[in-house]
Parts: C-alpha cells; sequence; structure tokens
C-alpha cells in the first residue's frame, strides 16, 4: 500500500484553473493543454471545477484589486501540499499591462508562487513542463509534509 | 414561494473567464439575473496614453485573446484613417483572410465551449482538434498560435508565400469534411438538439430593441453584419449575411456553423484574387485627429473610438466591444430559464469578459 500510494499523488496532479485579469490568450492555451494534439491527461493532469479537490492551482493573468480576494479565497479552499503556477507573462510580472492602474503586478505578490512559466502566450508545450514541475514540488512538499523532521531539500 | 440567492461565478467550471451573475431562484427557476463585473478590468485604455500609437498596435491586440487580431485591424485602420494613409491592396487583403481565420477559430472554440457546458467531453475534444488545424495556420505564417502580432500601422508584417496558400487551401479543404461531422451532432443530435431548441429565447422584437450584435442577432432573424459595408476587402468578395429564424440558443448554434463554412468560401475567395506587390508603406508624420473606426469580430460589432493630438501618444481610446452590448440580451434571456440551462444560455452570447471590461 505504501508502495502504492507513494508516487499517486506527483502521477496524477489534479488543476484548478483560476483566470485572474488575463486576456483571454493564457486560457485558451491552458484549455489547448487539455485536449487531443497535447493531451495533459495522458500524464495524469486533470482540470477540476472545484479548489477543493485540487493540488495545483493554475493562475493565468495578473492581480487586481478585485480579483485578490478571489484569488485568496481559492487557494485557500485548496488542501495542503498545494503548488501555484504562474502561466503567462501577466502571471509572472504583470506583463504588458504592468503600468496600468488597476493591476497589482504578478501572482507573487499575493501567493507563493513556485513555478513560473512565461511568454506571451506560452505555448502549450511550455504550460505542460510547468506542469510537470509543479508535480515534482508537489511530491517534495508532500514528503516534508509526512516527515517534517526529516527535511527535503527542495 | 421563497427566493434564493445563488453566485454563478466568478470562478466557475463552466466559463473560463470570471463573469459574476447573482442568480435570484424561485425553486429553479430563475427570476432575475444581477452581473458584476469589474473582475478583469485592467485599465488598458490609459495605458495607451502612455505608450506610442505604433506600440499600441500590441496593447490592443491584448483586449482578447481570442479575437485579438481583430482588434489591432480595427485600431490600425483607425490611425491609417487619420494619417490618411492608403495601405497596399494585398495588405487589405492578408488582413481580411487573417481575419476570417480568426473568425473560425473563434467559432471553433466556442462550439467546443458550448459542448462542454451540457457535459459533451468528446464532442468538445474533437471541435477543439480541428481548432489545432486552424492554429497550425496562424503559426505557420506568423510564429505564433494565438496573438499574433500581423498588424501594423501602413499594413501588415508578415507576407503569404505560395506554400503559406497552398497549406491554407489544403487545411480548409479537409477541415471542411471533417466539421460536416461535428455539425450533423450539434444540429441533429437528440440530446443536444433538448438542450439547445427552445432555450434563451430572444424574440427578434427584443433583439432589436436590446441592441443584439452578430450571430445573436443573426440568430434571431436580423440580418446584421458589419462585412456588407465592405470594410477591407470585403468589398471586393461576395457575400450574403447568414441568419436563422430559430431564435433560441439552437438558432445561434446553425448561425455559427454556417458562419464557419462561409469563412472558408471568404478565404478561398481572397485567396483567389490577391494581387501581388508591397505589404506594406512606410509611415511619417504623427496622427491628429479623431476617428470610429468599426468593424465585425466573431462576437458582432466592435467600436473603436480614436482621438490622437499630434503627439507620440493617443490622447483617447475608447472600445466599445460586441460583448457589452449583449449582456442586456442575456439579461433578457435568463429570467424563467431552469437552473441547468443557465451555462447553456450564457454560453450562446459567447462572452468575452475581458473585451468587456479590457
Ligand atoms: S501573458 Fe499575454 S496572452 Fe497571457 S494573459 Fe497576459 S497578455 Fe494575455
Amino acid at each position: 500500500m505504501a508502495g502504492i500510494s507513494k508516487n499517486i499523488m506527483s502521477k496524477s496532479p489534479w488543476v484548478v484553473h483560476v483566470n485572474c485579469n488575463s486576456c483571454n490568450g493564457c486560457d485558451i492555451e491552458f484549455l489547448a493543454c487539455l485536449t487531443p494534439i497535447y493531451d495533459a491527461e495522458r500524464l495524469g493532469i486533470i482540470n477540476v471545477g472545484t479548489p477543493k479537490q485540487a493540488d495545483i492551482l493554475v493562475v493565468t493573468g495578473s492581480a487586481n484589486y478585485k480579483n485578490i480576494d478571489v484569488l485568496k479565497n481559492i487557494y485557500n479552499q485548496m488542501p495542503e501540499p498545494k503548488v501555484v503556477v504562474a502561466v503567462g507573462a501577466c502571471a509572472c510580472t504583470g506583463g504588458v499591462f504592468h503600468s496600468c492602474y488597476n493591476v497589482i503586478g504578478g501572482i507573487d505578490e499575493i501567493l507563493p508562487v513556485d513555478v513560473y512559466v512565461p511568454g506571451c502566450c506560452p505555448k502549450p508545450e511550455s504550460i505542460i513542463d510547468g506542469l510537470i514541475e509543479a508535480s515534482r514540488i508537489l511530491e517534495e512538499k508532500r514528503i516534508k509534509i509526512k516527515n517534517p523532521d526529516k527535511g527535503v531539500a527542495i | 414561494m421563497a427566493k434564493t440567492v445563488i453566485p454563478f461565478g466568478p470562478q466557475h467550471p463552466v466559463l473560463p473567464e470570471p463573469l459574476q451573475l447573482k442568480l435570484v431562484l424561485e425553486d429553479d427557476v430563475v427570476v432575475e439575473a444581477i452581473p458584476a463585473i469589474g473582475y478583469v478590468h485592467r485599465g488598458l485604455e490609459k495605458l495607451t496614453e502612455l505608450k506610442d500609437y505604433e506600440q499600441s498596435v500590441y496593447i490592443v491586440e491584448r483586449v482578447c485573446g481570442i479575437c485579438s487580431f481583430m482588434h489591432s485591424m480595427a485600431y490600425t485602420r483607425g490611425i491609417e484613417s487619420i494619417m490618411n494613409i492608403q495601405i497596399p491592396q494585398r495588405a487589405e487583403y492578408i488582413r481580411t483572410i487573417l481575419a476570417e481565420i480568426a473568425r473560425v477559430q473563434s467559432h471553433l472554440l466556442w462550439l467546443g465551449l458550448l459542448a462542454d457546458s451540457f457535459g459533451f467531453e468528446s464532442l468538445f475534444m474533437e471541435t477543439w482538434r480541428y481548432r489545432e488545424d486552424i492554429l497550425d495556420i496562424m503559426e505557420m505564417i506568423t510564429g505564433n498560435r494565438v496573438i499574433i502580432s500581423a498588424n501594423k500601422v501602413g499594413g501588415v508584417t508578415k507576407d503569404f508565400t505560395d506554400e503559406h496558400i497552398k497549406f491554407i487551401l489544403d487545411t480548409i479543404n479537409r477541415l471542411e469534411e471533417k466539421i460536416k461531422d461535428v455539425e450533423n451532432v450539434f444540429l441533429n443530435n437528440y440530446t443536444v438538439k433538448q438542450r439547445l431548441a427552445g432555450i434563451g429565447i430572444l424574440t427578434p422584437e427584443d433583439a432589436r430593441e436590446l441592441g443584439a450584435l452578430g450571430p445573436i442577432a443573426k440568430g434571431s432573424g436580423i440580418p446584421l453584419d458589419l462585412r456588407t459595408t465592405g470594410y477591407s476587402a470585403y468589398k471586393y468578395l461576395d457575400f450574403e449575411p447568414i441568419v436563422d429564424n430559430h431564435c433560441d440558443s439552437y438558432g445561434r448554434t446553425v448561425v455559427r456553423i454556417k458562419e464557419i463554412y462561409q469563412s472558408f468560401q471568404l478565404i478561398r475567395q481572397a485567396i483567389s484574387k490577391l494581387p501581388s506587390g508591397e505589404i506594406f508603406i512606410p509611415v511619417k508624420g504623427l496622427p491628429n485627429g479623431e476617428v470610429i473606426s468599426r468593424l465585425e469580430q466573431p462576437r458582432g460589432e466592435a467600436i473603436y473610438y480614436i482621438k490622437t493630438n499630434g503627439t507620440k501618444t493617443l490622447s483617447r481610446l475608447k472600445i466599445r466591444t460586441p460583448t457589452f452590448a449583449n449582456i442586456p440580451t442575456l439579461l433578457k434571456m435568463l429570467p424563467g430559464s431552469r437552473l441547468q440551462d443557465v451555462p447553456v444560455i450564457v454560453l450562446t452570447i459567447d462572452p468575452c469578459i475581458s473585451c468587456t471590461e479590457r
């Protein structure tokens, strides 16, 4: 049993997607990852509708004054361990909209971001790459929660 | 009967975008829908006052990732008319062809999302697979899949080679056959029909009164299509706006599917007439004046108001996008419908929230 459960999470990370302040470019590329041709499901990645079942939070677009609470709320509903992936230039730094009055900046101003996927908009290949990296970090976090005193180098 | 208020969104599995509707329900029947928007407001119009008018092309492209090409087309056409620039014929044709390709992409994307909204996952996957073929065309011509940056003030940045033209024609011929299969499912499958026919009814009178645009107006029998005014290279192509008299979600689906075929026709016509020559003329001076530039996007008519004052930056840019005009029709359609039909009805107006809020 221990053997089976060991890799279970990193082999099938469930993903919840939040559109923060994005122009849709990144969102449709994220959805394209899940459809044929790219088919992220073959890597066990499933897009779920509710944050309560998700391991990975994929955020597209930057933070603004209105969605900041929504984003925090969704993040807090996710069970530990959890990983945040910032997809697109907007989510990483604010992107082209960096100097807009309603844009606070990248997602890392609000949440601890683990993986950054740059590009405007990033190609599905690089988004999938980011998700694979995220599932590796997820596994490390899981081990860390299980054995708090051992400490694992991340 | 007691009333319940259910928030629909801002994060909802059906909508990739944060639109919030507060649904007032009696049992499971919607009595009222109250929209709350502003989750994706960036303040993009103000940003154009800080940037060079040529850089602003790249900003308006990012109003919306789905119809990004058409936004830059509306903006560059506006600036060109302020500066009295006559762009080369070939550039006009290339813009028209790319705009039609973008329209097919947008409609396929919408069909997929519609299938997803009533839980027909395999149909969603199938439609999106065909959409990848269209994105391949974009990638081949411009190097990017979604935000293609092919427009600039004075023309286009990418030329078509013979190889590109052959690829476009091959792809659309192949796709036309394949789309017939999904069309059959969308229009004739019993289950799908049950979810669409008679749902979200909008009478032609209401459509006129509320200012419906694009496929929503056309799905209610109003032939409203700005392409008939013959902007860009549309004046050299013939086509008739597509209308359907079902006046419900089914009618809007019919219109969009037929528009895909129509776009293929327009692409073929434009390619057969594609003139040779330059694709770009150098632009001198700075724009001074104001203009209203309009064009037909996949979701309806977009209006750009551009005001410049002879400096490098714009003094005002105002964008009225089709979804903004279509939200009142949505609020008209929702009351009286059942809760399970709300996602379908919301999707049939093809909401693009990032356009609406900019
Ligand atoms: S990174 Fe680019 S494509 Fe993605 S949301 Fe921002 S502007 Fe749009």
